[in-house]
């Protein structure tokens, strides 16, 4: 019989920590058969964030370094300016990149720092127990926004990816969702594409995926893929946001 | 040269290559002397960071990456900073950061002082841990001390900070460079991320949610800083054979103490110099020797009183201190201290 299916060599045999139907499993997998496809196994860093994948360090057969709390960015800019040639990206959360590292990551981003990001926004802060994140949508119920969202007392959600956009230093800029099996297939090719992006030393790249935390959401995993694509989505359209190899 | 250019200079000659800062007052000298020559290295990279927190966390990476860093502030920056200070301390990585001391607390101003005395040997930032805490007191010295606070940086893995204060970056003495390391004869760091080619993957990591593979690993910090306090403890002792008194100062401070006791010597007051160079590891024991035949110090420190308590810890009770401390920036001229230190030396009938 043939074997046409298995795990990606860059991820370890471990047991991942992830809740069921978490997003993260299938993104770590998307990357490990990204790293593998591309083989970057010896040439590749990750970078991952305080949050629920801070633990993405036991996962991946990579060389990794931990950050703290949304300071991925400039780590990973030290990190790539010292290792030019090797292929840097950071794994970050939406609390983490877009709350506390927005900074960071906007300079980075506007520095056209040759790194990588994935962006990894499910609305919520899963690890420190689901309370409200600068992306929850208007209306969501979080531990922190009781009866839901409201612009008045907690603002509106933040569109960082659009905002990271305007960067001159960003050269390809791509939301996604891992929701169903045609999406997970374009994330991947997303994040194929931005490690491309990357080694051709064009700028700045980042893949925001919107990923599922029924734990949080108080769904069910099916529930929380649909609610992607019937709430999640309208806030965050998926697409293309920039791409300055279009037409190279 | 200029204090702060002596600074940039002594690290570049030590290997560094790496320099991420955020201009404050007063230290954009060595900021803006880094640029400059780093731009002319191959390899060598500066950045000017969107804020101290971003520096220090470049540190981090290019840390990691195993070259030789170093970034530079002053009071309100080096708090930013803490966050990873504590990081590069839990995740075992070397890096020099230096703090050209100014008046504080809050935004303070600009003149120099020592009042970051606390929050340079107690660790700063948020967990168990200490950062080697060297104290030039001239340009000379700040040439020889940087140069080897990157050797103890990558000896132990650790975080080396070097308090200066504002008056050392910007005056301007004759000093003699320690000659350049070529980056190939640096040692070989077998840790370091660089992609795992021919190896098994690294791991560089600070998070420890077992709580007995935690406490291993403190311990294991522990150990590294008891080795540090035995074999690193560096300290001067000036007039010290016929003192009746001690005067103990570091930095700047031990330099205007330096005029006062001389001045008051000739006068023929029998006072010594007692300077540690180290503030941490903080040489207690030559200090507690210093005992057996005197009982009289004097604490002289450019805030309300910080390294006095070290100086207590060190006696152990066995004499008497008095403190002396100018805070919020005010640099006391050589004959107001030997006023001071004379006066006690009258009261104490020496």
């Amino acid at each position: 019989m043939k074997k046409i299916f298995s795990r990606p060599k860059s991820i370890k045999k471990a047991i991942f920590h992830y809740c069921p139907g978490c997003g993260h499993s299938i993104i770590h997998r998307l990357i490990g058969e990204v790293i593998d496809e591309m083989n970057l196994q010896e040439i590749i860093i990750g970078i991952p964030p305080a949050g629920c994948a801070v633990l993405a360090y036991n996962y991946f057969d990579i060389d990794m370094g931990e950050a703290s709390h949304g300071r991925a960015a400039a780590l990973a800019t030290g990190m790539k300016r010292a290792l030019p040639d090797r292929v840097i990206f950071t794994y970050q959360g939406d609390g983490d990149i877009a709350a506390i590292g927005t900074a960071e990551t906007i300079h980075a981003a506007s520095r056209g720092e040759n790194i990588t990001t994935i962006f990894v926004n499910n609305g919520v802060y899963g690890m420190t127990g689901g309370q409200m994140a600068p992306t929850s949508i208007l209306g969501q119920t979080t531990t922190t926004s009781p009866g839901g969202r409201k612009e008045k007392r907690d603002g509106f959600p933040i569109k960082l990816s659009e905002m990271l956009a305007i960067a001159n230093g960003s050269a390809y800029i791509e939301r996604t969702a891992v929701n169903s099996p045609a999406n997970i297939l374009k994330t991947k090719k997303a994040i194929a594409k931005a490690f491309r992006v990357q080694i051709q030393n064009l700028g700045f790249s980042l893949v925001e995926i919107l990923s599922p935390c029924p734990t949080n959401w108080k769904m069910s995993p099916p529930e929380a893929w649909k609610w992607i694509d019937d709430v999640m989505s309208l806030q965050y359209p998926l697409g293309v946001i920039k791409d300055i190899t279009e037409g190279r | 040269m200029r204090g702060n250019h002596i600074l940039g200079e002594a690290a570049i000659r030590a290997g560094c290559r790496f320099y991420f800062g955020y201009p404050i007052t007063p230290q954009n000298e060595v900021s803006e002397y880094m640029s400059e020559r780093l731009s002319k290295i191959e390899g060598g990279v500066f950045i000017q960071a969107e804020s101290e927190i971003a520096s220090i966390h470049m540190v981090i990476g290019a840390s990691m990456a195993g070259g030789r860093v170093m970034t530079s502030s002053s009071g309100p920056g080096i708090s930013l900073k803490q966050e990873g200070i504590s990081f590069l301390s839990g995740l075992e990585l070397p890096a020099v950061i230096v703090n050209m001391t100014r008046g504080g607390p809050g935004m303070g101003n600009i003149a120099p002082a020592q009042s970051d005395y606390f929050q340079a040997t107690r660790g700063g930032g948020h967990g168990d841990y200490r950062t080697i805490v060297l104290a030039p007191n001239s340009c000379q010295e700040l040439a020889d001390l940087t140069y080897k606070a990157f050797d103890l940086a990558d000896n132990y893995r650790i975080p080396v900070i070097i308090l200066g204060d504002g008056m050392l970056g910007q005056i301007m003495e004759p000093v003699e460079l320690p000659p350049e390391i070529p980056i190939k004869k640096l040692p070989h760091k077998d840790w370091i991320l660089s992609g795992a080619k021919g190896r098994p993957s690294r791991v560089i990591h600070s998070l420890y949610l077992d709580t007995n593979k935690a406490e291993e690993h403190n311990w294991k910090l522990m150990r590294k800083y008891e080795k540090i306090s035995k074999e690193e403890v560096r300290w001067e002792g000036i007039f010290l054979e016929d003192a009746k008194m001690i005067v103990v100062a570091f930095g700047i401070a031990a330099r205007i103490a330096k005029g006062a006791i001389k001045r008051i010597r000739e006068e023929g007051f029998k006072v010594g110099l007692f300077r540690p160079i180290t503030l941490w590891p903080f040489p207690y024991q030559p200090l507690k020797e210093m005992t057996k035949k005197v009982k009289s110090f004097f604490v002289f420190e450019l805030n309300m009183g910080q390294m006095v308590e070290d100086v207590k810890i060190g006696l152990e009770g066995n004499g008497e201190v008095y403190f002396y401390g100018r805070p919020g920036g005010v640099v006391p001229t050589p004959l107001e201290i030997s006023r001071v230190i004379s006066s006690q030396y009258y009261k104490k009938k020496l």
